[in-house]
Formats: C-alpha cells, structure tokens, sequence
C-alpha cells in the first residue's frame, strides 16, 4: 500500500475541527476523488497527505512508513503535489520550471544534470507540450501553466501524485483532457488523489470516492456506490438526480 | 498525452525538435558568450581603475608595477607611482570588485527567497541596519572586530524586524514588505541622525559620515584581509546553493513538496546575504541601489534561472562598482562618496528597468 491514513484529525488553532477520524487508503493504479462544499476543507486534507500540515492525531503511513519519522525529501520522492494555477514572481521558462521537478535529486550544493533535463525534457514531450519549453512561465495560459505543472510532477518521479481542484480555472475542454489524463495515470501505475467540486469527474473516473461534509466526516467508498442523488443532494444542499446517458454510457448530474 | 494535439503539430514535430535543440545549446552558448564577454570586461575596467586618476602613471609602468610583485621586472618607475598604484589604486579596485559582486549576489538571493523582485538588501533595511549597528561600534571607540560583529548584528536585526511587520500585520504582500522595508530604513536613518548627533565632531563624525555614504577611498588591503571570508565563504555558500533559490522562489508549499527543507534552506541563505552585505558595510560603508538594480539587470538579459543569473549578476556587480568608484575619484578634484553616485546612476536606470519590465511587475 502506498498510502495509508489512518485516523487523522485536524483543526486549525483555536478553530473548529475541520474533519476526524479520516481513514483511506490507496494503492498503485487507484484514483481517489475528494468531494466537499466550498470551505469543508478538501484542501486541508490534500495539505495533510502532502506533509504541509500536520494532523492533530492519526497517522499517515507512506509504504509502510510513518510519515512524520520521514525526513522532506524522502517524502518528496513518493509523493508529488500539482498545487492550483497560479503565476510565478519570476519568469523562468517553461523548462527551467518543469526541471525542478528534479529538486528531490538534486543535491544541495549542485545543479541540474545533463540527466535531469533529459528526465524532464521527456515529460514536457509527454504532455505534448515540447513547444513551449523556452516560452516564459509567466505569459502562457492557465491551461498551458496546469499542463506544465503536471509535467514537473511527472519528472519528479513519485509513486502518488496529489491533485488539488486540477480542473479549477479549466475550460470545458480542457477539464474533460485533465480527467482523461488523470485516468491514464492510473493505468501507468500513479496512485493518484485529487480534489475536486464537479462529482461528474468522480464518475467518469470511476474510482475511490471521498466526500468531506461539512461535520468533517469522510465517506470513503467506490464511486458507484458512494455516489448517488441523495449523498449529493444532502452535500450540496440541492435537489440532484443521477439520471442514466444513453450516450455517454454513464450517470450524470442533473438538478431538478 | 498531448491535450492540445493537432495534425499541424505532428507534421512540424520533426523540424520543431531540431529548431528546440538548437533553441537549448542557443540558450546554453548564450550564458558562455555573456559571461566570457563580461569577465573580458570586467578586466578592461580593473586595468581602466589601475590607470585613471589624478596622478598619471603611463600604461606599460602600471602593468610593470602590477606584475614586479609576482616576477623580477626592471623598474623604470619611481616609487610615488609605485606606492599610487599598489597602495591606493589596488586596494580599492580589489575592494570594489569584491563588494559589487557581493552586494549583487546578496540582492538576487533576497529577491529569491522573499519571492519579490522588489526587495534588496538596502530596502529591507540591512544596510542601514547595519550602519547602525557599526556606527554605535564606532561612539564607543570599539576595535574594528566589535565594528564588525555590530554591523552584523544591526544588519540581521534591521531584516529581521522588516520581514516581522508583513507576518505581524498577516498580510504578506509585496506592498507591505516595501512599506515595513521603508518604515525601518526610516527608522535606521533617524538612529543614525542621533548618533551623528552625540558623535564627537573631530574624529568620530568623518568616519560615521564616511559609513553612510560609502566610499573606498581609505581601504588598504590589512583592512582588506579580515573581512575576506566574512564575505567570500557566505557568498561561495550562496552560489553552490543557488540552485535551491529557485525552488525557494515558487513559495513555500510547493518547494516544500520538492524536498526543500524550508525554514532549515532559508535560514541559511539570509544568514549568508546578511553577513556578506554587513561586512561589506564594514568594508566601505553603505552602498544603496547595486543589490536591486545589477540582478534586474542580468534578468532581463540572461533570464531568471539562478544557475546562470547569479554568476552574471556578480560579474556586473564588480564592473558596476568599478565604473562608479572610477567616476568617484574622477569626476571632481574632490572625492564624491559612492552612495552620491549609485543613487544618480541607479535611479533613473531603476526606472528604465521597471519601464522594460513593465508587463512582469505585480
């Protein structure tokens, strides 16, 4: 098992309890999609498998291993975090960026190698997106900036790869390649966890589901079951139906 | 994978990866061209501060002088050209070698780890800190070593007090770094006005005023010699580091989850900064403007890749400091003080930079 939480809790200083007692696990070739209302804290729990925060209780075993008894760039071996679009405060280009994905390689009194460019260059090329490689980080889009961003984490090499809101900030297009892409991930064999607010990803995925209500309990389960009109309606407070695509061979959502 | 693929681009793929491959070792020989044709210039302005001046010492006489240390040469020059040379013109073009290069690498690495390109070791109020920290030194006629250690201590309080307000207030936006930078460097001033106030006007006022300007016109290499590795080990410990100022520069969470040891990786490179810009504060006094302006400018013209920048941004650094020290002691029969001189340069080349730049600027 690559991951394993178990019951972990946390809350922020002097604040409420943002979820407890969450237990999953995930292993090579598994999805497992986050659900949550906006503020139920999907984030926090991403932030927590990512070794940014601690939970207040519980434990998180990577490959066995404790967590907390692993020193930074251990962790950063395994796991690879792909955080929400955002710009740089410096425009390094598109290769410079995606090369730091080598940083856990790297050693602390040298550059990247002839090597690490090669590894990274190769993940550029995987994600189609060889042509940007000098174009400064800073004037493509966020589409182009995600993209990126998901090549670093390729070159990074990690055996779980965290996702928070990928499709956030997406057009309509690209969110659907982000879910097709995050599918073949898994099929390479990349555990892969990610956060999202649209539960028809969660289908198409077809994986585990997670869905944080707002009294910090995690439902964790397979999407086909844990999925329906009620949990959904109950989570966001609307009334929604899985209603069967002839089409698209699968449920959708739909409000009524 | 490609999300975006279309036939056009699978067409051209061929023809693109070569234009790509030429576009890498372009990117690689244009790091070579810029440093060797610096490091070129660098030497014609070391040779152009060893001839300039006042006093007239013919070419051939200064690379006789320069090089009758090392071999056997005839001399053909008198020992008052012999003593301008090794004496005074030397030990400043040394000085100001070391110093721009060293103001320059600490800018680049704050601008690094405060993710802000706004920020350098002047406006985060080390310098005046520091100057501070020395000039106090100086009121209580302590020994050149305490001057040092005091600079130090100023320098790291100033910064430290400067990056304490943002966390203070929680907002850690640029525009607060800046604000709380000039709040302290207000401060720093007022402190040094008093000072200036009890100093006693014979002797200790001059040296004081001589720290806040900047000037390195009295530096001899036995003062020199001491204050090398307060400043060369930190800033060697930068440039073998500087890789990880990327990282740093990407924020915390996400160099965090490429293996950086934050608190740990960062400590260590204000550590570095600090001393090497207090002991050059020790070493000719406080020098405004060369810590934001020279890594703007290796930006904009070798990029933001600290592997390549750093080393550029030194080189133009100690040409930058040459040229100025070189204006110094020729503009006027009079000395003019470095800072006089970096702000009338620096200023209004800032603006040009900021006009160039205009689209990255948050």
């Amino acid at each position: 098992m690559i991951l394993e939480v178990n019951k972990i809790s946390f809350h922020y200083h002097n604040s409420r309890e943002i979820f407890r007692d969450v237990s999953f696990s995930i292993d090579r070739g598994e999805i497992l999609s986050i659900l949550g209302t906006n503020g139920a804290g999907k984030s926090t729990l991403l932030n927590c498998i990512a070794n940014l925060r601690q939970p207040n209780s519980g434990e998180i075993l990577l490959n066995g291993k404790p967590m907390s008894k692993m020193k930074v760039r251990e962790i950063s071996q395994v796991i690879g975090y792909v955080p929400q679009v955002h710009s740089t405060a410096y425009a390094y280009t598109v290769r410079e960026f995606t090369v730091m994905g080598r940083t856990p390689y790297i050693g602390a009194f040298s550059t990247p190698s002839k090597n690490d460019y090669k590894i990274s260059d190769a993940a550029l090329e995987k994600m189609g997106i060889s042509h940007l490689k000098n174009k400064p980080y800073t004037e493509i889009s966020g589409g182009e900036r995600q993209q990126v961003m998901i090549a670093r984490v390729i070159a990074q090499q990690p055996q779980l790869i965290l996702l928070d809101e990928p499709t956030a900030h997406l057009d309509y297009g690209n969110q659907y390649r982000v879910v097709q892409m995050i599918r073949q991930f898994a099929d390479e064999g990349y555990a892969l966890i990610m956060t999202t607010h649209n539960p028809e990803h969660a289908i198409m995925l077809n994986g585990k589901v997670a869905i944080l209500n707002n009294e910090g309990i995690l439902d964790v389960g397979r999407a086909a079951e844990t999925i329906n009109g009620e949990a959904l309606s109950k989570l966001y407070g609307l009334p929604i139906k899985l209603v069967y695509n002839n089409e698209a061979k699968r449920n959708v959502c739909v409000v009524c | 994978m490609k999300y975006n693929s279309n036939d056009k681009q699978a067409l051209s793929a061929d023809s693109e990866k070569s234009l790509q491959k030429k576009g890498q070792s372009d990117s690689a020989n244009k790091f070579k061209v810029i440093f060797f044709t610096s490091a070129i210039m660098l030497m014609i302005f070391f040779a152009m501060s060893l001839v300039t001046g006042q006093y007239v010492v013919p070419i051939e006489d200064v690379i006789k002088i320069v090089f009758s240390n090392i071999i056997p040469i005839e001399k053909t020059w008198n020992s008052i050209q012999q003593s301008v040379i090794l004496d005074l013109r030397l030990p400043r073009t040394v000085a100001a070698i070391i110093v721009g290069g060293a103001l320059a690498a600490s800018g680049a690495t704050y601008q690094s780890i405060f993710k802000n390109p706004m920020v350098s070791p002047d406006l985060l109020g080390v310098s005046s800190g520091a100057c501070v920290g020395a000039a106090t030194a100086i009121l209580l006629n302590a020994n050149s070593t305490v001057i040092q250690m005091a600079a130090f201590a100023g320098g790291l309080i100033a910064v430290m007090i400067t990056t304490m307000i943002p966390r203070l207030i929680r907002n850690e936006s640029t525009t607060i770094l800046v604000l709380s930078g000039i709040i302290i460097g207000s401060l720093m001033t007022s402190i040094m006005n008093i000072i200036k106030f009890v100093a006693d006007t014979d002797t200790q006022l001059a040296e004081i005023t001589y720290w806040m300007m900047g000037s390195f016109a009295m530096i001899t290499f036995e003062e020199m010699l001491p204050l090398l590795p307060a400043i060369i080990i930190p800033i060697a410990a930068i440039m073998l580091m500087r890789y990880r100022l990327n990282v740093l520069s990407l924020g915390d969470y996400e160099a965090k989850t490429l293996g950086i040891n934050i608190r740990k990786t960062r400590g260590i490179f204000i550590l570095c900064s600090t001393l090497s810009t207090a002991s050059c504060v020790c070493m000719c006094g406080t020098i405004g403007w060369v810590g934001l302006v020279i890594p703007h400018t290796a930006r904009m013209i070798i990029g933001s890749d600290n592997k390549k920048m750093l080393p550029i941004a030194m080189i133009f650094g100690s040409i930058f400091m040459i040229f100025i020290d070189v204006l110094c002691r020729t503009i006027t029969t009079a000395e003019l003080k470095l800072g006089i001189l970096t702000g009338l340069i620096g200023a209004p080349f800032f603006i040009f930079i900021l006009f160039k730049q205009r689209r990255q600027v948050q």
